[in-house]
């Protein structure tokens, strides 16, 4: 193999896995060691810049960071990055000082942004101190889009979400609320200079064709909606028996929200086996814990109506079945089974809605009826109409959303300036050595060896019995403080310089998880399988020096490394290194 | 200030065939200067045992005083230790094996712990072919008293004071090879697969088995002028040839071509193949070995690798015929058999 070039800022940033896992690539090791140093205000800063809504993400988060998390590897949980992130958001003190200035001196460019959801919000926080006048659309009566009507309050309290709203809102955005968005060709007439839409995907999918659909209709409801209805405070109450169909996060939501309106025999109903629900684990988890039962392999087949009012509802019992491929299907078993009920939620998956953008103005369309986009401008073919979040291709999560109108925001800025929106900046990085001293580093080296923390909760019987009272406690003080020891520190790297090494082996013999190695070059299959300890996961690189004088070169397997400093500590020649890679991503108004 | 080695190991990290992971055989963190040839030593030993399914507690681990002979705290941590006077360590070693013939015992020590003030006992201990692995962690110098020349410091070579040694070194190989070892093995710290290998065969050994590894002090004496640096070394290694261990029972996976090679049975089954190289010698003989060391070192070079091997020598134990049970295990019916057999003995004397 080639010596790796660690100039360019992709080899080490892959290393920090966690970062590199996150679609905004948030420092995530950076604001862990700032919370466990007490510094809160600037871990949740060092989280604001990146993710925009740190007490948000702390809380719901999809968390793509953690399955990816080097610790996973090592032991058997991740780092508990998500409510780490929470920590920093509950302890923090004011921050209003530190949001950036807004000029009052305009730049005369005038922008719309359609919906107030995570990645509209976005957009404005990146292109608002830029000195952009921004007008922003939304029909509901509040900013926060899906984050404020879909996400219950027991999971996100209404004053952490209007806290991080208003950071932005308060920048001097113009809202518009409760304006229904009905044409693109009216937006377009009022000649802003761009207009961007975050309008998510706002249509729940539903059974028409199931028999009884009709009859029972006014207790059959669209998950989404339904959760949109009790956040706004339209619904309050629902049937004692409850169907959830469905087996994604909103499922869950749904289940959850049921039992706290009154429910009492709630039942989540999902056509596949449970292994293969789209819910996140600790989702199900939750819904467990308030003892709501899930019933697999239930494919629907019919709503049970008497005299126009629902009564159940009969699934056909599956299995699945495997062919040659691998590939699932859902073999009906012959069984059929009847539950009783007096409401359905259906939480059965959303879908993109464009009824408001005219198909004649010069966006195209594709074959699945949604708008071209372009995945690294966000551009559409109409060069001043943007879109981003799940309008762009589908439902994802907040972040994905924030990871979007970043990008959304740096396309807009060139835009307006007139400059290309292919040609996009490069992000900030940094790589400096963290060597203080005789066994001294800028970070705290050691690993420690606790299990991950778990999240006190709430008292279960007095959660359900309130609809608005949060359930996670999320960690104290030290509980953090402990959880945030857990962190390997990826972003301090191993840095090796092949000059300096004189071979004496004393890295590769002290690294606790044999990732040094010594050998005679070869392709990067064959160096795999020659390691000392053999390098089977390929998503993970291998670093290798430059030719050595005995011609052999070092070979280390980033899988496992620890990150705990020890072959530096024991080289005599300074050739190993502990260096701190910090990698910003670019956003509106750097130059490129 | 951190410095402690985390408790993580690789999760593929497999256990030997008795079920324990590599982290059952390590010891203390090194306290050594980083990069000091002693530690790959230390890893080396660490390696063999594990690889040879040994169980720490039936080994011993002695040695005397100096930088080498720290070292045994930080490997087998598990295993017996006595961190003994001196240059006492093949004493400490004798009475050790004497009561309990059972137990492996490895003796650690270093060019002045054997070479000078130990000089003695080194030569006795090998001439009574005690059954141990006999290590010299060989830098040339004292480094634990800031690397003043020791014994082993070849004629001209400078360490880090720069001034040339001018006293003739004393080659510990010769030494052990004319006092009777049945096994003499010379290798480099910087040299795993190598080293490996010899002491599993030095483990194996039923006698004597002396090994010196050149292991370079990196604080005082690994300098362009000195012939036990990481760079003289390497570049002026000669090895006999290179060595493989293959333990009893198992397959023989590398091929070696015809004629090329030579096995030697080790009593327990096990087998050391050696590839030959050009210069091949009789290694069984003492006299071939003592040329062949010479004749290296006239070149300017370093003999390394498996250089003297002969099973037959015998050990203590069989010369002054002691008894097959360690002496913890004897009872009173053993030590005092009666005056039975005290009657038959004196009547034998009359």
């Amino acid at each position: 193999m080639k010596p790796t070039d660690t100039k360019d800022p992709e080899y080490f940033h892959k290393v920090v896995d966690c970062q590199y896992a996150c679609p905004a690539h948030t420092p995530v090791p950076e604001y862990i060691r700032l919370i466990a140093a007490g510094r809160y205000n600037d871990a949740y800063m060092i989280n604001w810049q990146s993710n925009v809504f740190p007490g948000v993400l702390g809380r719901t988060c999809d968390r793509p960071c953690e399955p990816a998390c080097r610790r996973g590897r090592v032991e058997e949980e991740p780092v508990a990055i998500c409510r780490l992130k929470r920590v920093a958001a509950d302890n923090k003190t004011d921050i209003s000082d530190r949001l950036p200035a807004i000029p009052t001196e305009k730049n005369g460019k005038k922008i719309a942004l359609i919906g107030a959801g995570p990645a509209s919000l976005t957009v404005a926080r990146d292109l608002m101190p830029l000195g952009y006048e921004i007008d922003l659309y939304d029909d509901q009566h509040k900013g926060g889009g899906f984050m404020r009507s879909q996400i219950p309050s027991f999971r996100l309290p209404e004053s952490v979400l209007d806290e991080e709203v208003n950071y932005i809102l308060d920048m001097g955005v113009v809202t518009h609320f409760k304006q229904h968005v009905t044409s693109m060709r009216d937006m377009l007439a009022k000649n802003y200079d761009a207009v961007f839409v975050g309008t998510g995907a706002p249509r729940g999918r539903d059974l028409p064709n199931l028999p009884g659909r009709q009859d029972g209709d006014a207790n059959i409801h669209i998950g989404i909606d339904w959760l949109a209805s009790v956040a706004f405070e339209h619904t309050h109450k629902v049937g004692k028996k409850v169907l959830v169909l469905g087996g994604g996060n909103t499922a869950m939501d749904c289940c959850r929200t049921a039992i706290r309106l009154g429910g009492e025999d709630v039942r989540v109903v999902v056509r596949s086996p449970k292994s293969d629900m789209k819910a996140s684990p600790w989702e199900i988890e939750d819904a467990e814990h308030e003892d709501i039962p899930m019933y697999e392999n239930h494919n629907p087949k019919a709503f049970l109506t008497e005299n126009g009012r629902l009564t159940g509802m009969v699934f056909e019992k599956v299995e699945p079945v495997f062919d040659d491929n691998g590939k699932r299907s859902l073999v009906p078993t012959g069984e059929e089974v009847t539950m009783a009920c007096d409401d359905v939620l259906m939480a059965i998956g959303q879908l993109n809605s464009f009824p408001w953008i005219e198909r004649d103005i010069g966006i195209e369309f594709n074959d699945w009826d949604m708008p071209e986009v372009d995945k690294t401008t966000f551009q559409t073919s109409l060069p001043n109409v943007f879109v981003g979040g799940d309008a762009a291709w589908g439902p994802e999560n907040v972040i994905t959303a924030v990871a979007h109108g970043h990008q959304a925001a740096i396309s807009i800025d060139l835009y307006c300036r007139g400059e290309s929106t292919a040609q996009r900046p490069a992000p900030e990085v940094n790589l400096v050595s963290q060597k203080m001293g005789f066994h001294d580093w800028l970070y705290d080296a050691h690993i420690s060896d606790d299990e991950r923390q778990i999240v006190p909760l709430i008292d279960k019987q007095q959660a359900i019995g309130n609809r608005k009272l949060e359930v996670e406690k999320g960690f104290d003080a030290l509980q953090g403080y402990d959880e945030a020891m857990r962190c390997l520190n990826c972003d301090v790297q191993t840095v090796f310089e092949t000059d300096r090494c004189i071979e004496c082996d004393a890295c590769e013999d002290i690294c606790p998880v044999d990732c040094i190695n010594f050998i005679d070059n070869d392709e990067e299959a064959n160096l795999r399988e020659n390691l000392k300890v053999k390098a089977t996961n390929t998503d993970q690189d291998l670093y290798v020096s430059g030719e050595l004088k005995t011609k052999r070169v070092m070979v280390k397997d980033e899988n496992v490394c620890l990150h705990c400093g020890l072959c530096a500590e024991r080289c005599p020649t300074g050739a190993w290194d502990m260096q701190k890679f910090l990698l910003h991503e670019a956003t509106a108004g750097v130059k490129s | 200030m951190t410095f402690i080695r985390p408790n993580f190991r690789h999760p593929e990290n497999h256990t030997n065939e008795i079920g324990y992971s590599i982290k059952n055989y390590e010891g203390a963190l090194s306290t050594l200067c980083a990069g000091c040839g002693h530690d790959s030593i230390s890893a080396a030993i660490i390696k063999s045992c594990f690889e040879l399914n040994l169980e720490p507690h039936k080994i011993a681990k002695i040695s005397g005083i100096g930088c080498s002979s720290k070292t045994p705290t930080y490997f087998l941590g598990k295993a017996h230790g006595f961190n003994s006077v001196h240059g006492r360590m093949p004493s400490v070693t004798t009475g050790a094996n004497m009561a309990n013939r059972d137990l492996l015992y490895i003796g650690v020590s270093g060019d002045g712990d054997t070479a000078s003030i130990g000089m003695g006992q080194f030569a006795h201990v090998v001439r009574r072919n005690l059954n141990m692995v006999y290590l010299v962690m060989n830098n040339g110098c004292y480094g634990l008293t800031k690397g003043q020349d020791s014994a082993t410091a070849d004629k001209g070579s400078a360490g880090k004071k720069g001034v040339p040694s001018v006293f003739d070194s004393i080659d510990l190989c010769q030494l052990a090879l004319q006092l009777g070892a049945g096994m003499v093995a010379r290798s480099f710290s910087g040299d795993k697969q190598q080293l490996v290998p010899l002491i599993k065969a030095a483990i194996k050994h039923p006698g004597f088995a002396f090994i010196d590894v050149i292991s370079p002090c990196v604080t005082f004496n690994n300098t362009p002028a000195s012939t036990k640096g990481y760079e003289w070394v390497r570049d002026h290694l000669e090895a006999t040839g290179t060595i493989d261990f293959i333990p009893e029972k198992s397959e023989i996976t590398i091929d070696y071509p015809a004629g090329s090679s030579r096995q030697v049975q080790l009593h327990d089954g096990s087998e050391l193949v050696l590839q030959k190289n050009a210069n091949d010698y009789d290694l069984s003989s003492r006299k071939a070995a003592m040329n062949r060391i010479e004749s290296v070192k006239e070149a300017g070079n370093i003999l390394t690798g498996l250089i003297y091997h002969n099973e037959n020598q015998g050990d203590t134990h069989a010369s002054i015929n002691t008894t097959q049970r360690p002496l913890n295990a004897l009872t009173e019916a053993d030590l005092c058999p009666g005056s039975a057999v005290l009657e038959q003995l004196n009547a034998g004397l009359r």
